[in-house]
């Protein structure tokens, strides 16, 4: 009886964030997608109508697919989208190898000193992120303080170009994401059951192959969870290919502001962001799936 | 393995009373402490082949401690550890001639039952087709072949029990150390599995050692069982010896259930002793095995099972005889528990056999009784 009413009240309080979902997430998308399928016209605002009352029967709907046939006709798409998954990817798997001894290290602390080293991960947060980016370009700079540092090192002559390029991009993203890695891995090696290392030791395992038996594929779950944290928000990252990038690297956050604000062109931005939510769509579902499968496995 | 197969007892001497036998693990003055914590002191200890030794203690006795220090998971801040005579004490556990089962079990989630006892054999570099074989012969004997194919989570506790001992027993160690084994198993499961792990012991000539808070698990299972408290060893013996001579209070009372009556020797002669009792409100007599000083104080201890509870006096003169009044009493079907309330405020524990089936109890509540016992089942210990 309690139970009941227990779950009674855990269903109602669920409808709070699903309500907010549908509010601020699934809306906007209607919105988006509606004017993927509109033609652009110079007005205000700059897209046709969905339905045109004047007409009658199914003329009334004014639903064209001519913006993501574009899409796929111009190759400068599909190579921000590839360009776009690669620099995500890549920058994934750094934050993965940087992250993951990271974690390790902390999981494997003491209790108090774990919070303090966690804290060091999440103090960032506290600055803004526009601000973070914005301090690599002092360190960055032909004139900045890494270059300086070097020559007055006398490790090299001539500064270095470490900004408005590729690298920097990836010093960016890498630097910004980095905690969203480190904190899944970081939950889900605390919990590792220490005595399971011990049962690989017993057994003739040393620490190396201790964690390539036991403790990596256990932490799977983590490994995924940060992956995605870090890989969904890279992909579609604007501002930090915006401040530290050069003019030749292409990414999707950067060509949806030129559509929106350069070219106008709301209904082919539109279906940018779409395509780009398909793209992302996959691999969350993919990951919803082997969470599930995992939950399943340790009752 | 089934119970018509009993682990026959040897009738020969026992290895540790044999002069000049080579202990399979000599535990040498070890000590372990962390940081201002000690968990074990001073321990000394020899463990023969073939034997099933039982570390007996409560929680915080550095029982636990003392396991993985023979497993090499702790490594002992003094003394030695020495396996088939070999200085194991920095040896890592990857190659000791040791394996443990965990209290926890410890099974790999993400590998099924069979992968789970092959992974021993498979760090050891044995060839595939041996592995299956072997595999299949370990699950065979712990009748896991059925479920070799799951994982750990789809097991109920006793399967995921007999997992974790295939598992251990795999590589053939020359030492089994088992944590808890049968604690998280339930009453009749774990009285089963007790004489399971009798019989596999018996047929494979494997050392265990046992770790156990349980008594009643190290009286059965055990050759030898050595009582821990605050890190040092305060017995070791056969269940006999450390049941019916414990050497002190300690022992006596962690061991089974036993009465103590405070007393002052009077005088000792000849191996027998008249004490002064307050709490019992009469002289007792004992017997000693070492003479003690008249007017030393101790303790008579007796354990419930020796002592007789009566309506009538009972007749000789060998026995102690105290009156009381019954208290409070248990009906346990076989047999029956009485607690009985001395003049002098004291209670005694009695325990009697209900030898004749009757509904009709013959002590009741209330009923003045006497209650008696032979002279030679009580002892004398210290504080």
């Amino acid at each position: 009886m309690v139970r009941d009413g227990r779950r009674r009240w855990l269903r109602r309080a669920l409808l709070v964030p699903y309500a907010w979902l549908l509010l601020f997430f699934l809306a906007p998308f209607l919105i988006i997608l509606k004017i993927s399928v509109a033609d652009p016209v110079v007005a205000l605002p700059p897209f046709t109508a969905l339905f045109d009352w004047a007409a009658s029967g199914w003329d009334r709907i004014q639903a064209t697919f001519d913006n993501y046939l574009f899409l796929f006709q111009d190759r400068y798409y599909a190579t921000i989208y590839l360009s776009s998954i690669k620099t995500a990817a890549i920058s994934t798997f750094l934050c993965l190898l940087i992250g993951y001894p990271m974690a390790y290290f902390i999981a494997r602390q003491p209790p108090h000193r774990r919070g303090l080293l966690l804290l060091g991960i999440i103090l960032p947060f506290w600055i803004s992120f526009l601000l973070r980016v914005y301090a690599w370009i002092g360190l960055l700079n032909t004139n900045g303080v890494i270059n300086n540092l070097l020559q007055w090192l006398g490790l090299i002559d001539q500064p270095l170009s470490l900004i408005y390029n590729d690298f920097a991009v990836y010093i960016g993203i890498v630097y910004s994401y980095l905690p969203f890695m480190i904190l899944p891995l970081y939950a889900n090696l605390e919990r590792l059951d220490s005595s399971l290392l011990e049962a690989a030791a017993d057994l003739g395992a040393r620490r190396w192959r201790t964690f390539v038996d036991v403790t990596l594929p256990l932490s799977r779950p983590g490994i995924i969870a940060g992956s995605l944290l870090v890989f969904i928000p890279a992909i579609g990252e604007f501002i930090i290919p915006a401040l530290l990038g050069g003019s030749d690297t292409l990414m999707i956050g950067r060509a949806l502001w030129d559509e929106f604000f350069i070219n106008r062109d709301w209904p082919v931005a539109s279906a940018v962001s779409v395509v780009l939510l398909m793209i992302l769509v996959l691999p969350m579902m993919w990951f919803q799936k082997v969470q599930g499968r995992e939950v399943e496995d340790s009752r | 393995m089934s119970h018509e197969q009993l682990p026959k007892k040897p009738n020969a001497a026992e290895p540790w009373e044999i002069e000049g036998t080579r202990p399979l693990v000599e535990i040498r003055g070890v000590s372990k402490h962390f940081g201002d914590v000690v968990a074990v002191e001073d321990a000394w200890l020899d463990i023969y082949e073939k034997e099933l030794f039982s570390i007996l203690g409560g929680s915080g006795s550095g029982k636990s401690t003392l396991l993985r220090m023979l497993a090499g998971f702790e490594t002992p801040t003094s003394g030695r550890i020495l396996i088939d005579g070999k200085d194991m004490t920095a040896v890592p556990p990857y190659e000791r001639p040791v394996n443990m089962m965990f209290q926890s079990y410890a099974l790999f989630p993400h590998m099924s039952v069979e992968q789970n006892v092959a992974y021993g054999l498979k760090r050891e570099g044995v060839a595939k087709a041996e592995i299956a074989d072997r595999v299949a012969h370990m699950l065979d004997m712990v009748r896991m072949s059925r479920l070799a194919k799951r994982k750990p989570n789809a097991l109920s506790g006793g399967e995921r029990q007999r997992v974790a001992l295939a598992r251990s027993l795999i590589k053939r160690p020359r030492l089994l150390l088992l944590d808890e084994p049968l604690a998280a198993l339930d009453k009749k499961l774990r009285e089963h599995t007790q004489f399971e792990l009798m019989g596999l012991q018996d047929e494979l000539g494997i050392t265990f050692v046992v770790v156990t808070h349980d008594q009643e698990e190290a009286m059965t299972l055990s050759t030898r069982v050595a009582v821990m408290n605050d890190g040092r060893f305060e017995q070791v013996g056969t269940p006999g010896q450390v049941y019916e001579f414990p050497i002190n209070r300690f022992v006596a009372d962690f061991v089974g259930t036993i009465n103590f009556l405070a007393c002052k020797v009077t005088s000792c002669e000849g191996g027998r002793a008249e004490l002064e009792s307050v709490e019992a409100g009469e002289t007792l007599h004992a017997r000693l095995e070492q003479p003690r000083e008249p007017g030393s104080t101790g303790w008579l201890a007796v354990r419930p099972e020796k002592i007789f509870i009566s309506k009538e006096r009972p007749e000789g003169d060998s026995r102690t005889v105290l009156r009381g009044v019954v208290e409070d009493l248990g009906y346990f079907g076989n047999l029956s528990v009485y607690r009985v309330r001395l003049p002098s405020g004291k209670i005694l524990q009695v325990s009697g056999q209900n030898r004749v089936r009757t509904a009709r109890k013959t002590v009741e509540w209330d009923d003045e009784v006497f209650v008696s016992w032979d002279v030679g089942s009580a002892i004398v210990l210290d504080e």
